[in-house]
């Protein structure tokens, strides 16, 4: 809808705007960003390189890949599942689920970590039944993936809602009344009506699932080369005097976080047609 | 007023049998209690203001609702045990819920592609039949448009022809020429009924427009508030409206307060002979704004002040105070009263006044 529309010119107003957009976006956003790749290459690519080859911070990257393998699938199912029932229902307790859902986006990521520690730690409720069967959750992987779906739920889903309730039922109805089932219904109709912004989402998702610092950093337990993750790593350099360390790890983690957008606006770019078709019909 | 020849329809059989369908949603009952049926291969209108329950009422056929009580057979079989999917109905949505991914010829193909392995046709066949319905609904060339490509009405031909291409039992069609502007509207209308009458499906239609429901239909349900008001052919319905608000609901309505005695009706000064079945006592009058007779003011009729006077087109509006109510009438222009201007005082005759017995 807003595709192709006419944009009106505020005399006066929009140089203004513009320059304050590009003054904060240049100051706040990409002269930082610059500055840790700057000081990630300080002292010159062999060290940076041989930082980077550390054992620590090796498995470092290895975990937060893996936690952000395990987490972001399951929250892409999660949000597509609460999208859905959210946009394409009417059902009681719809607005208590939408509450619940912004819960993560509003309580401190603290909260979220301390939560899993309260349930599944040494002294929580349930600590005592998981020491007896020998199954580690807080202090383990399993808790840092706890902790970073709680966290990173709402991506998904605060992406998909606006956009399935616009786009309301009646293509899901149309493809029944045609004969197709249930499963293919949401297989061919509604997952490709939600490709871009699922796709967004996940991204999104990503993003913060890998550069989560505080619940992962109550449930981590910063065991070196077990359970800090990339962020956490970089905490544990810094706080050594390991600048260089702390930098290169940083713009590894950078990376890791634009990449996707890198690829997210190719993406858009390439199918920017598609793209508009389906978005103005 | 309608013109289509009914003969046919009205010896066959019912195929669709509605008995004492009732929904509501939460509070609010969409449909009280209503019964009804249609003939084999017939052109029916669900007619009613919004919130009538008409909308409702289709998609209980279609299966996109499930009613709270009441019974649907098509065929002499039970459709509300069938699920949404056997039911093989051909729906057109209101805004046509074309698959906005596909293109117009993926859109059309969708229900022969989706059928299970054994039952569907052949590539061949599906591009085939995909052409055959592009050309019946006159787009030959737009198979590889999408949707958001396409102006309104070609739009709603392709929901039509993605509806047909499953060989529907019964057609659905919710508001189809809602969305669209009057001269598309027109055009779609007669080209709709001539498609009915080759596919030769049952089709219901939803409307809220009269003239639409009257012009294309074999046969017009009223509905107001949930319930059904009155069902019959438009010319049925035209002359005999079973209450004041189908009157008022079919056209332009003029209401006087009026009362029957003796085979006599009386509006004011101004008597003539009861129409033949009128209530007695105290009645409401009725008469189509342009059903009228002028005479001069010591002839007959209902005592009136031209308020104004415009030509339109080949009708003339004259503005009457009657009674204290301001009437725009309307004639032919040789019918017209000489001389007429603001002030003048004449008579006022409706020609087929109808009479209800007055509301409280």
């Amino acid at each position: 809808m807003s595709v192709g529309a006419p944009t009106v010119r505020l005399p006066g107003i929009a140089p203004l705007l513009l320059t304050a957009a590009v003054a904060v976006m240049g100051g706040l956003i990409i002269l930082p960003l610059l500055a840790v790749f700057h000081d990630a290459f300080a002292k010159g690519l062999s060290v940076f390189l041989s930082s980077l080859k550390e054992p620590d911070a090796q498995a470092a990257i290895r975990l937060t890949l893996l936690v952000a393998a395990i987490s972001v699938p399951l929250n892409a199912v999660f949000g597509v599942a609460s999208a859905w029932a959210i946009a394409k229902f009417e059902f009681k307790g719809k607005s208590l689920l939408l509450t619940l859902i912004d819960l993560p986006f509003s309580i401190s990521p603290v909260v979220s970590g301390l939560v899993w520690v309260l349930l599944f730690g040494a002294q929580g409720y349930f600590g005592e039944w998981l020491l007896d069967r020998d199954i580690k959750i807080i202090f383990a992987l399993p808790g840092l993936v706890l902790a970073t779906i709680l966290v990173t739920f709402p991506f998904v889903a605060r992406e998909l809602i606006p956009l399935m309730q616009d786009q309301g039922s009646d293509e899901e109805a149309a493809a029944l009344t045609l004969g197709a089932s249930g499963f293919t219904t949401f297989w061919k109709i509604t997952l490709p009506n939600i490709r871009w912004a699922l796709l967004y989402g996940v991204l999104l998702c990503n993003a913060r699932a890998m550069g989560e610092f505080g619940a992962v950093s109550v449930v981590s337990g910063h065991i070196r080369g077990e359970t800090t993750t990339l962020p956490l790593h970089v905490e544990v350099l810094y706080n050594d005097y390991d600048f260089v360390g702390a930098f290169a790890a940083a713009s590894v983690l950078a990376s890791l976080g634009l990449s996707p957008l890198v690829l997210k606006t190719i993406l858009e770019w390439r199918h920017s047609g598609e793209l508009a078709a389906s978005r103005r019909h | 007023m309608n013109s289509q020849p009914a003969g046919d329809t009205d010896t066959s059989r019912d195929a669709l049998e509605i008995r004492g369908i009732s929904k509501a949603f939460g509070r609010f009952p969409a449909l009280k209690n209503v019964s009804l049926k249609a003939r084999d291969k017939e052109f029916l209108a669900l007619l009613g203001p919004s919130g009538s329950g008409k909308t409702t009422l289709l998609r209980v056929l279609a299966g996109l609702e499930t009613p709270d009580s009441g019974e649907v057979r098509f065929d002499d079989e039970d459709f509300l045990s069938l699920p949404v999917r056997r039911r093989k109905v051909g729906m057109v949505f209101q805004h046509y819920a074309l698959f906005r991914h596909m293109t117009v010829a993926q859109n059309i193909a969708f229900g022969l592609n989706v059928r299970p392995r054994s039952e569907r046709p052949s590539k061949s066949e599906v591009a085939d039949r995909v052409a055959h319905l592009l050309s019946l609904v006159q787009l030959e060339g737009l198979q590889k448009r999408f949707p958001s490509q396409l102006s309104g009405g070609q739009r709603q031909r392709v929901a039509l022809a993605r509806a047909l291409a499953i060989e529907p039992r019964m057609l659905l069609l919710d508001e189809p020429f809602g969305a669209l502007d009057a001269q598309v509207r027109r055009d779609l209308r007669r080209w709709l009924r001539e498609l009915h009458d080759r596919a030769g499906v049952t089709t219901v239609f939803v409307t809220h427009d009269q003239e639409e429901a009257l012009d294309l239909a074999d046969r017009v349900a009223i509905l107001k508030d949930g319930e059904l008001v009155q069902l019959g052919a438009p010319s049925e319905l035209y002359e005999a409206p079973a209450n004041p608000f189908v009157y008022d609901f079919l056209g332009a309505a003029c209401r006087l307060p009026g009362e029957v005695a003796e085979g006599r009706l009386r509006i004011a000064d101004w008597e003539t002979a009861a129409p033949k079945g009128a209530p007695q006592g105290k009645v409401e009058i009725f008469f189509r704004p342009d059903e009228v007779a002028f005479a001069p003011a010591d002839g007959a009729g209902l005592a009136a002040e031209v308020r104004g006077a415009a030509a339109r087109g080949p009708k003339v509006r004259v503005d009457c105070l009657i009674e204290g109510r301001l009437m725009e009438l309307e004639v032919h222009g040789r019918d017209a009263p000489a001389g007429v201007a603001p002030g003048l005082a004449l008579r006022v005759k409706p020609l087929r006044p109808k009479v209800y017995p007055a509301t409280a």
